[in-house]
């Protein structure tokens, strides 16, 4: 079953990739890149994450891909834009491609993931999730988690230990993050906005 | 012996082999994980796609008699008998008697499959609506968070629909919401936090949960920032079903049909059916983000169904709770409905205007004044009426008997874990 429903996401994520990079035309592909993206979030879920998998919709699906059908719809000269890559580029990305699939296929046979399982096992027993003292959906599955690591807690680090020194929290590098991109964002409004200047009364 | 009410999920129930007071002549084994798994997926979604209809059903009967009646006339009178409450049912064989065709200048293949990502989008919101206490397809602890997520997706397909039409009119349609959407996804957001953070959850079963006794616990009357939060979230929930007087993306009188023009017969009407069935799920998703959810409001009376040891008098309980969410909703939805037929539409720059400079900065400021008011006086409803949410979990979580998620979280694992939940509903700020 599981096997069953993972062969399915993993190809829809694939072919809807494969179809981002073979189409032609920019609308279709955003329509792709979100049956990518939607079935990449189902794989989240099978795993469990279901925070990243809602994040990955919420963010990717429903925010990145509307903007970008919307700068599209704004900026389309014809009806349907397409797009046609020289076959220069094409060289390129395949190049380009080539090698970071290399990477990823290398680095993955380099873990010895059977060692590793069996190394987890041999220290708690079963596998890391199922330990004793961590439930997993008591903690909530992700959520629960992720906002006490926020605050500097960790249920599969700290659990069961009285440490002098607990793990760090993330909160205050997470703030940092989003006081950057709010700066990054309303520099960009002031400086696409600065260019037109025109007194319109505002009637509203 | 779990009593039905304690059991989160059927799934759930499935897996520790069924074993309930209903089926004890009637010996089921356990089914192995995948057999449950599948059963009550489908289940779930059989139950849900019944369920998905009838908003559809009901609202278009009811937008044409309110609508007729706002306008002093009579609306359908005679199909099915008295007051046209067939109405919807001739609709629908006759849209789906219509010829399905698509214009020359489309791009085929995503005008048709954009009616599909709506009404699938619009669907699978359901999963995490709880209609009673537990009776909830997905009862996950992100449950506000991805319904929230895959109602942004409903917004795609009709971008993609607007967009492949080939048709100028559409192209407007598509664009307007488009920007609407990008817009009020904002203030939707910050409102629908705002009871998060008095429950100190995101399980929409929960933050019903909360809610229990008098009709003063529920979180619109928490305190005075709740209490405009609700009709913000209720504004914003308009904006983002289209309603009028938010409708640009349809605009009957200046863009012929908007993101739908092009559209005919089958894919048309699930366009509508989609429509209607979020302008349920919205409704649905604030009574039970501020208005007390399933609970009746008069504590005696859910008390009563809740303390009863019998299970039958439970499951009653339940279907009262459903009952009334289904009320307390289809009062929502009418109002929407009234609002439609009463208000002018907005220019589409009115609309932007209304949410970033208007909407936006009032739920950032009662987003703010929620959190001051839980830090300030927790544990006090609206006015200092009734001591707050507090003792009445603990009340709750004494005299009810907790389910297994619930039971899961309270016990204490050790000192870590202990401090740790202590620290969260500090910053939940109301437990």
């Amino acid at each position: 079953m599981e096997l069953l429903l993972f062969t399915v996401f993993a190809a829809a994520a694939c072919g809807g990739a494969i179809a981002v990079v073979l189409s032609q035309n920019v609308v279709r592909m955003a329509f792709y890149l979100v049956i990518s993206l939607g079935s990449t979030a189902g794989l989240f879920f099978m795993l469990n994450a279901d925070f990243v998998g809602a994040t990955q919709l919420l963010i990717y699906v429903g925010g990145t891909v509307v903007l970008l059908i919307f700068g599209v719809m704004l900026t389309a000269s014809g009806p349907f834009l397409t797009i046609k890559s020289s076959p220069g580029d094409m060289v390129q990305a395949i190049l380009v491609g080539a090698l970071f699939l290399g990477m990823v296929v290398v680095t993955v046979l380099q873990v010895d993931w059977d060692g590793n399982a069996a190394k987890l096992e041999s220290r708690y027993g079963v596998s890391s999730l199922e330990r004793p003292g961590y439930n997993q959906r008591g903690e909530g599955h992700t959520t629960r988690s992720i906002g006490a690591a926020l605050l500097g807690a960790r249920f599969d680090k700290d659990l069961g230990k009285n440490r002098e020194q607990p793990s760090t929290g993330y909160l205050l590098p997470f703030e940092i993050v989003s006081v950057h991109l709010l700066v990054v964002l309303i520099g960009a409004a002031y400086l696409a906005r600065a260019k037109r200047r025109v007194n319109v009364p505002s009637e509203f | 012996m779990m009593p039905l009410l304690a059991t989160e999920t059927i799934s759930e129930l499935l897996r520790e082999g069924i074993d309930l007071p209903v089926f004890d002549f009637w010996d089921i084994p356990p089914i192995g994980e995948t057999g449950a798994l599948i059963l009550a997926a489908i289940v779930h979604v059989a139950l849900l796609a019944g369920f998905f209809g009838l908003p559809a059903f009901a609202g278009i009967w009811a937008e044409r008699k309110v609508s007729a009646r706002i306008q002093d006339r009579l609306g359908p009178t005679r199909t099915g008998g008295r007051f046209g409450w067939l109405q919807s049912l001739a609709d629908g064989i006759k849209l789906l008697q219509k010829e399905d065709l698509w214009p020359n200048a489309a791009d085929s293949m995503l005008f048709r499959v954009a009616p599909y990502v709506v009404v699938v989008s619009s669907f699978a919101a359901f999963l995490f609506l709880p209609f009673s206490d537990g009776w909830v397809a997905l009862s996950l602890d992100v449950g506000l968070f991805l319904a929230l997520a895959i109602l942004s997706l409903e917004v795609l397909g009709i971008i993609l629909a607007g967009y492949s039409s080939g048709s100028k009119w559409s192209l407007f349609g598509g664009m307007r919401e488009a920007a609407q959407m990008v817009s009020y996804e904002v203030p939707l957001g910050i409102t629908a936090v705002i009871p998060v953070l008095i429950a100190g959850s995101m399980n929409l079963n929960e933050i019903g949960r909360m809610q229990s006794g008098w009709f003063w616990n529920w979180f619109i009357f928490h305190d005075p920032f709740t209490f405009l939060a609700f009709f913000v979230f209720f504004t914003v929930t308009l904006a983002s079903n289209k309603r009028a007087p938010f409708d640009l993306a349809e605009a009957e009188s200046e863009l012929v049909g908007g993101f739908h023009t092009e559209y005919s017969g089958f894919r048309w009407s699930v366009f509508f059916l989609a429509e209607y069935a979020s302008m349920y799920f919205v409704s649905a998703l604030g009574v039970i983000l501020f208005l007390g959810g399933w609970w009746t409001g008069i504590a005696p009376i859910d008390n009563f169904f809740r303390a009863s040891g019998d299970w039958r008098v439970n499951y009653l309980g339940n279907v009262l709770g459903f009952a009334v969410l289904l009320i307390k909703s289809s009062k929502l939805v009418f109002l929407q409905i009234w609002i439609r037929w009463t208000l002018p539409r907005l220019r589409i720059d009115q609309v932007m205007v209304t949410c970033l400079k208007y909407l936006v900065p009032i739920s950032c400021f009662l987003f703010l004044g929620a959190t001051t008011w839980s830090l300030l006086a927790p544990g006090r409803v609206a006015m200092g009426m009734k001591p707050g949410l507090g003792a009445r979990a603990i009340e709750a979580a004494v005299e009810t008997p907790a389910t297994e998620s619930e039971a899961a979280i309270v016990r204490p694992v050790d000192d870590a874990h202990v401090a740790m939940s202590d620290d969260s509903s500090m910053i939940g700020g109301a437990k």
